[in-house]
């Protein structure tokens, strides 16, 4: 048989490369300055879900919820292995917190229908909340498992999974459907040429017409046929809004987010002399003397 | 974590510049093919737009994946027992890396599953996956065997063998070196004999110093006419490994640890005959070698860019005499020297490319194209590029090489004996770059590949174009010195044509390959630097050492000094 698996990934601002406007001055992340990438832990899911597909066959969906200019990940994911795209793109979403984010996936998640694994990275590199995976499967009912390093077996009712727990792993069994969050315990694989070379001309309807009016080409006709023939040659990348959802706006973006933000505070860490201690007893003695008369230690 | 593609930007410039519209359009005949595949490119701009993509996702595998793994994979190396070799895990993760991104059929026409790009793209992608570890090229650049089999096999082993090659389930190896034949390659014995009731070949004998012998798919010179002792005697066979294809050992070596080089016994190994009898070598093999040569040229280009970056990394960080060292000038000088040749070879290693795909395009319609399409233009067009790339193709390998080793050698200079110590990677280029101008034929037959070419002055056609433009200034006075250096070798091929002594030909067209390698590199980053400024301090450098060094190769070479031809019995037996 072959699976359904959904995997949910994000978009973030790149924190790994960031250079000296990183942030504005109120302490918040200044997202124009920074690349948006691929959330990394989102990539060990998609690995996760390919790798199902390699051993036991299965149709992997990835799914995001963004901007229009989110597409681009969706597009990588494609580039990778995956054989669907969904975009749940709206304004009504913006500025989401983690329930209100995990509320509108959990519709989306609905509207996609049948399907045998949700799985999603642990957590962003942004809010490192590591919340949506859980909330997500509380709102859809789901038995979840988190800190996933690796699927052990797949079968039809259940799943039999490895996960992280401090100072060691457990293996853990969930029936099907299951939501899974992964951690970064695998290899991402690399983008496959040839599907970069076909995948790159994925669009969705709002970049399609969007290319259209940077083209001065209103032609609205024109555009319902090459939408037809992107999707006949899979290349066209599903759009959802809110509504075709059947979200409740009142729970979605800054309608449906009770987190507020209290107070920044700009942590800057400065680097200090390091100190060479003797490895003695005469040296350890004068270290933890030294740890103690400033507080460390006592 | 670095990419190897984006992090550099002499071979972004290179990318960005190059203009290799001629070659596409020929190479996707017109872009006809994106009618009949999802990932053929509509036109140029959407062909380079591919390239662009493929080159970042194999430079993020060399910088992130590849490169980290390398030192342990020169430490520990494959492992033979009872005949059977197995690479290094972290080689076999290479592979699937490389597999995964769907590489390892970069040039093979779509139809068979391959990327259809041309060799330029190609090399880019050889020269980035040596700098992250030199031995892996040696098995991605076995994908030139399947190049071979395509232009040459039949249509049905084309349809057998291709795809599993683009596919990366197939590898392979060119079994061409015997114990007692290695630059001498006419001279080979394995044996080739045919079952007159089926049809069937069969082959007999030793090979040696085959790299990856250990492989699926080998292709293999054999000696097929009995009572030849000829090149024309020998003809190409496609065997696959059997228990009759015997590994015997594989070699302990100096460098590219990671990969297997296999001494093989054939023991009646059934074989199917590759193109035509009797051309194995005159046409074939030499194909497979100029490719090779290509591909060797890359795989040096990478150390050295590898090396450079080492070298320049150390010695910004090691501080002597209370400063980084790279602020003496005994250094910054050797640093300096090392970008300017790792330049220098890189400007000619992808004009070398270009021309190689124009003359693979232009052979490729006149071995196959029906008569009546064959035009004046494209005859001449294959002959002329034929003729340049026998010339540039040594002309790259020999340059490429050498520049590998002294820069790798100049790596470990500056690392002082740190460098010397087996925990840092300069050593590992050092030993890596030295088999480089020996296999596929050594410098001194680079030099023998070439030397006709500059005799017959091939390269003053491409010559005029680039030292015409409007030079004004700076380069302008380069391009004087590049002409004065023009003017002496012409003198100095006169000089030796006239003496019409093949000795001192021989003893001089070593100098005489060099100069003009120098002329023609000096010429095509001049014009780079007329069209970009900041290319010009490396011109400049470049061109000012090589219009010292080429004068002193004219005095050497129209002295008429014969002392070695005539005394080097008794030199070296003192």
């Amino acid at each position: 048989m072959s699976y359904k698996i959904l995997v949910f990934v994000k978009q973030v601002p790149d924190t790994q490369n960031i250079s000296g406007d990183a942030m504005k001055p109120d302490g918040t992340v200044n997202r124009a300055a920074l690349p948006a990438i691929f959330n990394p832990e989102d990539l060990n899911a998609l690995e996760l879900a390919l790798q199902l597909k390699d051993k036991y066959g299965a149709k992997v969906v990835a799914g995001t919820m963004g901007p229009p200019n989110a597409a681009e990940v969706l597009r990588e994911a494609m580039y990778r292995g995956a054989d669907e795209a969904v975009l749940l793109s709206d304004r009504a979403f913006a500025g989401a917190d983690t329930l209100a984010t995990s509320y509108a996936l959990s519709c989306c998640a609905n509207k996609i229908g049948k399907y045998d694994l949700i799985l999603c990275g642990r957590q962003a590199i942004d809010g490192d909340t590591a919340q949506v995976g859980p909330q997500l499967a509380e709102k859809l009912a789901l038995p979840q498992i988190s800190y996933v390093e690796e699927i052990l077996e797949l079968s039809k009712n259940k799943v039999k999974a490895r996960r992280e727990i401090e100072g060691g792993y457990e293996v853990v069994e969930a029936p099907l459907p299951a939501l899974m969050t992964v951690i970064d315990a695998n290899e991402p694989r690399p983008a496959a040429a040839r599907r970069l070379m076909k995948y790159k001309k994925a669009r969705t309807p709002f970049e399609l017409s969007r290319d259209h009016a940077n083209a001065n080409y209103t032609d609205a006709e024109a555009l319902a046929v090459e939408q037809e023939n992107l999707k006949s040659r899979g290349l066209l990348i599903t759009e959802y809004s809110a509504s075709e959802v059947g979200a409740d706006i009142q729970r979605t973006g800054l309608n449906g987010s009770p987190t507020k933000v209290k107070k920044i505070q700009n942590v800057v860490l400065k680097a200090t002399d390091s100190k060479m201690i003797e490895a003695n007893e005469a040296g350890i003695t004068e270290l933890i003397h030294e740890l103690i008369a400033d507080h460390t230690l006592g | 974590m670095p990419n190897f593609f984006t992090d550099n930007k002499d071979l972004q410039f290179i990318f960005d510049t190059l203009d290799l519209k001629e070659v596409v359009a020929l190479k996707e005949h017109d872009f006809k093919f994106v009618q009949e595949f999802d990932h053929a490119p509509a036109d140029y701009d959407d062909a380079r737009d591919n390239y662009r993509r493929v080159l970042e996702v194999v430079g993020q595998i060399c910088g992130e994946n590849i490169a980290e793994r390398a030192r342990t994979v020169d430490q520990e190396g494959p492992h033979f027992e009872n005949g059977k070799v197995t690479y290094h895990p972290l080689t076999q993760k290479n592979l699937q890396d490389l597999k995964t991104a769907g590489v390892m059929g970069v040039m093979l026409p779509h139809q068979y599953g391959g990327l259809n790009f041309p060799n330029t793209i190609y090399t880019m992608m050889t020269e980035m996956v040596s700098r992250a570890d030199a031995s892996l090229q040696n098995l991605f650049g076995l994908q030139d065997i399947a190049e071979t089999i395509c232009d040459f096999g039949t249509e049905e082993q084309r349809q057998e063998y291709l795809p599993q090659f683009a596919s990366g389930e197939a590898d392979g190896s060119m079994d061409l070196t015997e114990p007692d034949s290695g630059s001498d390659l006419q001279s080979v014995r394995l044996r080739a004999w045919q079952d007159e009731k089926t049809g069937q070949w069969y082959l007999n004998g030793m090979k040696r110093f085959i790299t990856n012998g250990c492989a699926k798919v080998h292709l293999v010179l054999a000696r097929s006419e009995d009572g030849t002792s000829d090149g024309r005697g020998l003809s190409m066979f496609i065997a696959e490994a059997c228990p009759e294809l015997v590994v015997r050992r594989i070699e302990d070596k100096l460098g590219i640890h990671g990969v297997a080089t296999c001494e093989l016994q054939y023991n009646n190994v059934p074989a199917k005959l590759c193109g035509q009898r009797r051309r194995g070598l005159t046409k074939y093999v030499m194909s497979l070698m100029n490719g090779a040569r290509v591909a060797i040229s890359g795989q040096a280009l990478g150390i050295a860019e590898a090396a450079f970056r080492e070298a320049r990394k150390y010695a910004e960080e090691r501080e002597q005499f209370k400063k980084s060292i790279d602020q003496f000038p005994a250094v910054y000088d050797m640093l300096t020297g090392m970008k300017v040749k790792l330049q220098a070879t890189r400007t000619l290693m992808y004009n070398t490319t270009k021309v190689v795909d124009l003359r693979n395009s232009y052979v490729h319609m006149l071995d196959n194209l029906p008569k009546e399409q064959l035009t004046d233009e494209i005859r001449e067009k294959a002959k002329y590029y034929t003729k340049l790339a026998a010339l540039l193709t040594p002309m790259c390998k020999a340059m490429a090489t050498e520049v590998a080793n002294q820069v790798s050698y100049d790596c470990i200079q500056i690392h002082g004996g740190t460098g010397f110590m087996r925990d840092f990677n300069a050593e590992r280029y050092y030993r890596d770059a030295r088999i480089t101008n020996i296999y596929e034929g050594t410098t001194q037959l680079q030099v023998v590949a070439a030397i006709g070419g500059v005799v017959l002055r091939v390269v003053e056609s491409e010559l005029q174009p680039l030292l015409s433009l409007p030079y004004e200034g700076k380069l302008g006075r380069l391009k004087g010195k590049l002409n004065e250096m023009l003017e002496l070798q012409r003198k100095a091929v006169k000089f030796v044509s006239e003496r019409k002594d093949s000795a001192y030909l021989d003893q001089m067209a070593r100098r005489l390959v060099e100069c003009e390698t120098a002329i023609y590199v000096g010429a095509l980053m001049l014009k780079d630097a007329f069209n970009h400024d900041e290319r010009q301090p490396l011109v400049e450098r470049y061109v000012n050492d090589a219009y010292i060094d080429a004068k002193a190769k004219y005095e050497a070479i129209t002295s008429g000094d014969t002392s070695v031809i005539d005394n080097h019995r008794d030199i070296i037996d003192y």
